[in-house]
């Protein structure tokens, strides 16, 4: 019969004896783990990072921009020629099945003036659909209507920044502000959305109706024209097959003849993120690899001091054969220590590697997020090396005659 | 019954190609309270016979009986029960744990034999005492002379009141007068606590002190002779 209490009190004694072997065996454990920790944040933190942007963007985006125009022979670039207007938006929300809402967009830079505070930003012209499109709520009021797109009433909605900007602490809504010198009434006040992939701050802008930005913001020579259509499809599956419905719709609508080039260009935004989103995987995989190699390398290390400390101890386990130690006292006694080990170590080791991602992101500022996933392979892998060369030399020892094992070198 | 018995005891061991033959049918039996000196010069097979006696180590050939239980039909466990409760050893090199206070050293014994606590710090300075290493319980074994640490590892041999001690040249490390000190404790434990003892020694003068001399050479008893009176 094995004592287990007295034997755990062996494992205990023989720990405390040797604190310096003991100490450095842990640090292994430690910094494997605390490594692998900390590497898989950094990459879990940076594909969320991503993520968090595609949906900020809003999900299942398409962006049509007009076609470039040619001026003898040279061509100006996507976006030169007026040939949008707010016929094709309604035509391709009413004619594609896959497309689930559509906002025309007609944007431009103003000067904003509420009372003695004035700021420069991003005026976009469109309609109630857009908080849609961009799965964009408010934080206070309203949004303007169909009704005030339709009779092109002087309402807005303001960014956050903007807001922050004019009105500091004080409520917007029901506010007037003169967007280039014509007072416009804030009904609302859009949610903080933060920046976007590109870096740029989306909550500096304003909405206005498209109508009142056509004719009296930005009044251009083409009625009804808009610079952007804005597209959410039904799902990210009818991505496709919208892209493809609005390349049809829109040919046949600007009259564009078999062989000639498209007036307007269709972009699938949601795609280009999830490219991003792709090689974020990626690197978070390769993060991992490399966070393996080193868990792989600190349980090499762990193996080499397990086994050495453990080899060492072989006349150790000698004498204690000779007073009367059985097998299992001595697998157990290693056993135990090579647990206690693991997990005091491993346990500091989580510490190590969470705090370091939390050091890591005020630091240098990148997002990181601790996955129990992360924990649980890291803490597990070095457990079981430490464990496993911990016994394996014991076991060997307990097999040996006790007078071998009293005379090894 | 004899207390120990052995008969056509062999013990081969194999040096790369070659059989060293040990061990060759050694036969004698041993009482109850004697004091054995097993002598003879190095590679008579003095201390194979020592270790075989221990369950230290497991003969090639023959038989071993001990208190009347055939030895060789026991298990690894089963041996450690026996050194445990039946066998006290001193060695040469004292064999102590290192970095382990005396009385823990002590302990050991009735560590494996599941004792309280309480009852294994009592035993185990009631047996530094008995030693004569009073005020010596809490000093590490480096900090002890070669005296003190075999006198820590007898008081080892005696914790689990075994009836027998085997010394393995006990007082090869030490200067001759303490060397006369720890066999003068032999004495006294072979004396007053009837301690069956068996010591094996190159030394005459260590011999001398015995009451039964067994030699060996080349793996054989050559001679065995009982002091008179």
């Amino acid at each position: 019969m094995v004592n287990i209490p007295s034997t755990i009190k062996i494992s205990f004694r023989a720990l405390r004896v040797n604190k310096m072997r003991s100490a450095l065996t842990m640090l292994g454990i430690i910094i494997g783990v605390g490594a692998v920790i900390a590497m898989l944040a950094v990459g879990t933190g940076a594909s969320r990072k991503i993520a968090e942007q595609i949906s900020s963007m809003g999900s299942n985006l398409l962006i049509i921009l007009p076609g470039s125009t040619t001026s003898g022979g040279v061509r100006m670039g996507a976006g030169t020629q007026p040939t949008l207007s707010m016929d094709d938006a309604e035509a391709i929300l009413r004619e594609s099945p896959a497309v689930a809402e559509v906002a025309p967009v007609l944007n431009g830079v103003a000067q904003v003036v509420y009372s003695h505070q004035n700021w420069s930003t991003g005026i976009i012209g469109t309609t109630p659909s857009m908080l849609t499109v961009r799965d964009w709520p408010l934080s206070a009021g309203r949004s303007f209507t169909d009704q005030d797109v339709k009779s092109a009433t002087k309402v807005c909605l303001l960014g956050q920044t903007v807001v922050d900007n004019l009105f500091g602490d004080m409520n917007p809504v029901g506010q007037v502000v003169r967007i280039k010198m014509i007072p416009f009434t804030v009904v609302g006040v859009l949610a903080v959305k933060g920046q976007s992939a590109m870096g740029q701050d989306q909550d500096d802008t304003i909405y206005v109706p498209v109508t009142t930005a056509q004719k009296k913001l930005f009044g251009t020579s083409f009625p009804g024209m808009v610079r952007i259509i804005m597209v959410k499809a039904r799902s990210t599956e009818d991505l496709g097959p919208a892209e493809k419905e609005i390349n049809e719709l829109l040919r046949q609508r600007h009259h564009i003849g078999q062989k000639q080039e498209n007036d307007f260009t269709v972009r699938n935004l949601t795609q280009i993120m999830q490219t991003a989103e792709q090689s974020t995987k990626v690197m978070t995989l390769l993060l991992g690899a490399i966070a393996s190699v080193s868990l792989l390398v600190g349980g090499i290390g762990i193996m080499n001091i397990m086994l050495v400390s453990v080899t060492e101890r072989t006349r150790e386990i000698g004498i204690r054969m000779a007073v009367g130690a059985k097998t299992w006292d001595i697998r157990l006694q290693f056993i135990i220590e090579a647990l206690t080990l693991s997990l005091i170590g491993g346990i500091a080791g989580i510490v190590l590697g969470v705090s370091g991602s939390k050091i890591l992101s005020a630091l240098a500022g990148w997002a990181t997020v601790v996955s129990p996933l992360s924990i649980v392979l890291a803490f597990g892998f070095s457990g079981l090396v430490g464990i496993f060369f911990g016994f394996y030399p014991a076991y060997k020892a307990s097999l040996l005659n006790p007078i071998d094992a009293l005379r090894f070198e | 019954m004899s207390l120990i018995e052995v008969s056509d005891l062999r013990k081969v061991y194999k040096l790369g190609d070659i059989d060293v033959n040990a061990l060759v049918d050694v036969s004698t039996s041993i009482e109850k309270g004697e004091f054995v000196a097993i002598m003879g010069p190095s590679g008579s097979g003095k201390s194979t016979f020592m270790n075989v006696l221990g369950c230290l180590d497991q003969p090639t050939g023959g038989r071993y009986l001990l208190e009347g239980t055939d030895v060789g039909r026991l298990n690894r466990d089963e041996l450690a029960g026996i050194r445990n409760k039946k066998i006290g050893f001193v060695f040469q090199g004292f064999n102590l744990l290192s970095r382990t206070s005396a009385v823990e050293n002590v302990e050991l014994p009735l560590l494996y034999d599941g004792l309280s606590a309480r009852e294994r710090t009592e035993r185990a300075r009631r047996a530094l005492k008995s030693v004569g290493l009073e005020g010596r319980e809490d000093h590490n074994p480096n900090q002890l002379s070669g005296g003190q640490q075999q006198r820590v590892a007898i008081a080892r041999a005696l914790v689990n009141n075994a009836p027998i001690i085997l010394a393995d040249e006990p007082t090869g490390n030490l200067d001759t007068k303490t060397s006369v000190e720890i066999m003068d404790l032999f004495v006294k434990l072979n004396d007053e606590a009837n301690i069956t003892i068996i010591l094996v020694t190159h030394e005459p003068d260590i011999a001398t002190f015995s009451k039964r001399t067994i030699k060996f050479l080349d793996g054989k008893i050559m001679s065995d002779e009982r002091k008179k009176g």
